[in-house]
């Protein structure tokens, strides 16, 4: 098991430094092969009224004369080992991990993304409790129940759970719940769990169930196809014949074996969120990674959208490997060596 | 079974209850706006009435008003900043020289002294302009205010390294030391050339060519004190050291800021402001639907860029007489036009250019624009109606309905040898939905005498730098005509005209936003105008050259912008400056 993890989070450094490679070759590599020059690119850093010789310094002293590999390098290091940035009148260090300055904000990235985390692991957290309740619970009912009004009923609300876009559903709750009834909170609010848990719950509430709504409906699909499938197993029927309870066979026997693919789905929707649930976190304006993410590439803030994908890639490897091991304690059957 | 049923119900229901089980619990941080009550949206107003009139008049003072801003400042830091409602705000917590008036429509157009006693005094042919501070005005933390501070203010705005988001007027036309590179790279070097302050009191300017309207300059944010040894440089933005009557409170970079009462702002120093709200919160990165929401709804105030509702919001408002009669649609000082090349043959010839004018059908221009209320006016000439030196004509007729004159288009492609018509590309931001929009209206419109349009769009943050704003480019890749649009960084002809039809900003290495201008008889009357003291004369000027640039069909005006702007329900004092063409934000109260 120990080394098992090891080795697991060994392949995440590897993979984490192949996503690094390749997002700093998005920005900095496809541009150059498109024709754009270090001017080009230094450009943004000085805004549109800069002269042509303050654009060239500018170049020479961002490193971008420099070849692709050295540039990487100072990426690199910069994020095991902090980098020095000019402020105008002092030098300031950004301490690692150094994902760079906005050239927008001319702030460091790393203290943006990390005052950002908390609202996207609260928003993700209360949702994914919700659509996994939710979601699974109406699979289970729903299967067992094959056919009848119920079924039918739950899954159509699920078909509409996946097919309205949150920034439709976000912003009709908005002005249903919050503008109307004046029952939830508006959208920009955001209490940090420490400071007032009840709070905290209330003004994450609305966004919780709108992101909740989209999971739930494609975890209840999934789980019904999931126990459809394992309630026809035997094991079920010798589990029955061994004179079980139902809700034993069902929810011991049954719902275990239809949960490991809902949980490796989890993994990766969990993963993904965390790194941003970017359409939720915009229509609420709730500021997250998410939110984050949205503003960078709307300015083109490149600092900060590298910033973005290496905590995303991150959080999807991090969560594939938490699901990995639990697929150990879900299913007896996996060993992990 | 029963017992499954009801677990089914409850896990369908699960969301639901949960809301509302939840919804019973506390009033999280969704307090309401302001203090007092306010009529609803809907309730005594009319439209456009803050246009001419101040809404809800108000003395009283307290309360708080709510900002929210669905984008995020250049910078916060007076020397870093070019939004026009960033100069509006920025009035609250920075005293420049000298300011626009917080009046109504056009007073709101006249300059008043602010850290200067009076406007500036101009020497040596208008290359000298002197100011004296008046006494008394001080920083939050109760140092007195002097020249020095005013002087290292415009001085470490030069470096556009440190400070890449601001304007580069004092950078362009004052008299600095030969390779000079502001405040902190040239530390030390003697700037007198350039700017003087013989005492605390006095601060004289020295202009390299003579400037009839340096007070407008004067205005700019840049000239707001800053104390050198609380300079942070590029870090400033995040606590600025305020001279007027607000201060920060907090300062989030990206998500928001608080300002409340400066106890070092002396009103008797200051007859601009009545500083009525205890204090201002900001939010920014907001979505912008959501903006216009709680505004009708009354949980915000203002949304701070000023450029109008959302299409959502225009939806509910336009249909709903009630909810119409408390919002407000100013013509802005910013034209949407399209530049027409004369570099790219066959514009190269004015009668092809001509055509072009003539063949738009400005009617789809403005609906792709937004239409009348939240796209524009449709647009004759460069100058909008609010700025001093506009006046009504129309060098092109598009005829009764607007929709071009195709007669006279034809005519004009064949004086230009080209009866038949031509092909040529139209550029646009392809981040702008609107300019393509407009692009795609004028392909329609153009294409009925045989003039081809080919979009092409390119990414806006190039746009200028790389590809419509070189003129290699542009000319390699046929860009006849492209997008493009100014807005007055003050209302006077200077400050709309010179960077769209100057020919001597464009510069072969792009960035320039006059794409196609190039008339050296429109370079000498602008030099003309700038050596103008009396300010008729000059805005007489102003309106030759705008009659000149549409005489050579260079620009085709598409609309003046226009905005919705929705009243809040809780502000008191309400009303439009024709300086921003938004609301005032120096004259609000609270009710």
């Amino acid at each position: 098991m120990v080394t098992y993890i090891i080795r697991r989070l060994i392949w995440a450094v590897v993979m984490l430094s192949i996503v690094s490679i390749i997002t700093f070759g998005i920005f900095f590599l496809v541009p150059r092969l498109a024709g754009a020059t270090p001017e080009d690119l230094a450009a943004r850093y000085v805004g549109r009224t800069a002269t042509e010789q303050q654009v060239k310094l500018a170049a020479e002293q961002l490193g971008f004369n420099d070849p692709l590999i050295v540039q990487y390098g100072r990426f690199a290091k910069g994020i095991v080992a902090g980098a020095d940035y000019n402020n105008g009148p002092s030098v300031e260090h950004c301490p690692a991990p150094c994902f760079g300055y906005s050239f927008r904000t001319r702030l460091p990235v790393w203290p943006d993304l990390l005052d950002r985390l908390p609202v996207t692991i609260s928003l993700a957290i209360g949702a994914a409790v919700i659509w996994v309740i939710a979601g699974v619970a109406t699979g289970v009912v729903s299967a067992l129940r094959r056919g009848s009004f119920f079924d039918r009923a739950a899954m159509g609300v699920a078909l509409a759970g996946v097919s309205l876009p949150i920034f439709f559903t976000g912003m009709v709750s908005l002005v249903l719940f919050s503008y109307g009834l004046h029952i939830t909170a508006p959208g920009n609010v955001y209490t940090p769990f420490l400071t007032n848990p009840l709070t905290w719950a209330y003004d994450l509430l609305l966004p919780w169930i709108t992101l909740a709504f989209l999971y739930a409906a494609n975890y209840a699909r999934l789980t019904r196809a999931g126990m459809l499938e394992t309630m026809n197993e035997d094991y079920i029927r010798t589990a029955r014949a061994k004179g079980l309870a139902e809700r034993t066979v069902v929810l011991k026997h049954g719902l275990r074996g239809a949960l490991t693919p809902i949980l490796t789905i989890f993994g990766l929707d969990f993963g993904l969120l965390l790194g941003g649930a970017v359409l939720t976190e915009s229509t609420y304006s709730l500021p997250g990674i998410g939110k984050y993410a949205i503003d960078a590439i709307g300015y083109q803030d490149l600092p900060q959208v590298m910033g973005v994908v290496l905590v995303a890639a991150f959080f999807v490897v991090f969560a594939n490997l938490v699901v990995d091991l639990l697929y150990a304690v879900v299913d007896p059957r996996v060993r992990l060596v | 079974m029963q017992k499954t049923t009801r677990l089914g119900v409850a896990a369908l229901g699960a969301l639901l209850t949960l809301g509302l089980a939840a919804c019973g619990g506390g009033s999280g941080s969704s307090t309401p706006s302001s203090s007092g009550g306010g009529t609803a949206a809907g309730g005594t107003g009319t439209f456009n009435a803050a246009l001419t009139g101040v809404v809800d008049p108000s003395d009283k003072k307290g309360g708080i008003l709510k900002f929210a801003n669905a984008g995020d400042w250049d910078s916060l830091d007076p020397g870093d900043t070019y939004y026009g409602y960033s100069w509006n705000f920025i009035r609250l917590y920075g005293r420049s020289l000298v300011m626009f008036k917080s009046a109504v429509g056009k007073e709101g157009n006249e300059l008043t002294p602010d850290l200067a006693e009076g406007l500036g005094t101009p020497s040596d042919d208008a290359k000298t302009w002197t100011y004296k501070l008046k006494a008394g005005i001080k920083f939050e933390d109760g140092t007195p205010v002097t020249s020095k501070d005013v002087k290292y203010g415009v001085e470490r705005s030069f470096d556009k390294e440190v400070f890449p988001d601001g304007y580069t007027y004092f950078n362009d036309f004052l008299n600095w030391p030969k390779d000079y590179k502001g405040a902190y790279k040239s530390k030390g070097v003697n700037t007198d050339s350039a700017i003087e302050t013989p005492d605390d009191q006095t601060i004289v300017f020295h202009l390299k060519q003579p400037l009839s309207n340096f007070d407008y300059f004067a205005q700019l944010p840049a000239t707001i004190p800053v104390p050198a040894d609380k300079d942070t440089g590029a870090k400033y933005k995040e606590h600025v050291i305020a001279t007027g009557p607000y201060m920060f409170k907090t300062n989030e970079i990206g998500k928001g800021f608080s300002l409340v009462r400066n106890p070092n702002w002396d009103p008797a120093t200051d007859p601009n402001r009545k500083a009525l709200p205890d204090g201002y919160e900001v939010s920014t990165n907001v979505n912008a639907d959501d903006i216009d929401n709680r505004i009708l709804a009354g949980d915000l105030d203002v949304d701070i860029a000023g450029t109008g509702a959302q299409p959502a919001a225009l939806g509910r408002i336009l249909p709903d007489p009630t909810i119409k009669a408390n919002t407000d649609n100013p013509t802005g000082t910013r034209l949407w036009y399209t530049s027409i090349n004369g570099n790219v043959p066959p514009l190269d010839n004015i009668d092809c250019r001509k055509a072009v004018e003539y063949a738009a059908d400005k009617t789809t221009l403005q609906t792709a624009w937004g239409g009348e209320f939240a796209g524009g006016q449709i647009a004759t000439s460069l100058l909008p109606p609010a700025i001093p030196g506009h006046e009504d004509f129309n060098t092109y007729p598009p005829g009764a309905d607007n929709k071009g004159d195709l007669t006279k288009a034809k005519e004009a492609l064949t004086a230009c040898g080209q009866p038949n018509g031509f092909e040529t590309n139209i550029s646009y931001r392809a981040e702008r939905p609107k300019e393509k929009a407009a692009a795609e209206a004028l392909q329609q419109s153009l294409g009925r005498v045989g003039i081809k349009l080919t979009l092409k769009p390119f990414p806006q943050a190039d746009y200028f730098a790389l590809y419509a704003g070189k003129p290699g480019y542009a000319k390699d890749n046929k860009l006849g005509l492209a997008m493009n649009g100014w807005q007055s960084d003050w209302p006077d002809g200077f400050g709309f005209l010179q960077q769209i039809v100057d020919s001597r900003v464009i510069r072969d290495t792009g960035g320039s936003s006059n794409v196609s201008v190039r008339d050296p008889e429109v370079d000498k009357l602008i030099d003309q105008a700038m050596e103008q003291t009396d300010a008729n004369a000059r805005n007489a000027i102003w309106t030759q050259i705008d009659k000149k640039v549409m005489d050579d069909a260079y620009i085709l005006p598409n609309v003046w912008a226009k905005a919705l702007l929705i009243r809040s329900k809780n502000a008191s004092n309400v009303f439009v400056n024709d300086a921003y063409g938004m609301y005032d934000y120096l004259g609000m109260g609270v009710k």
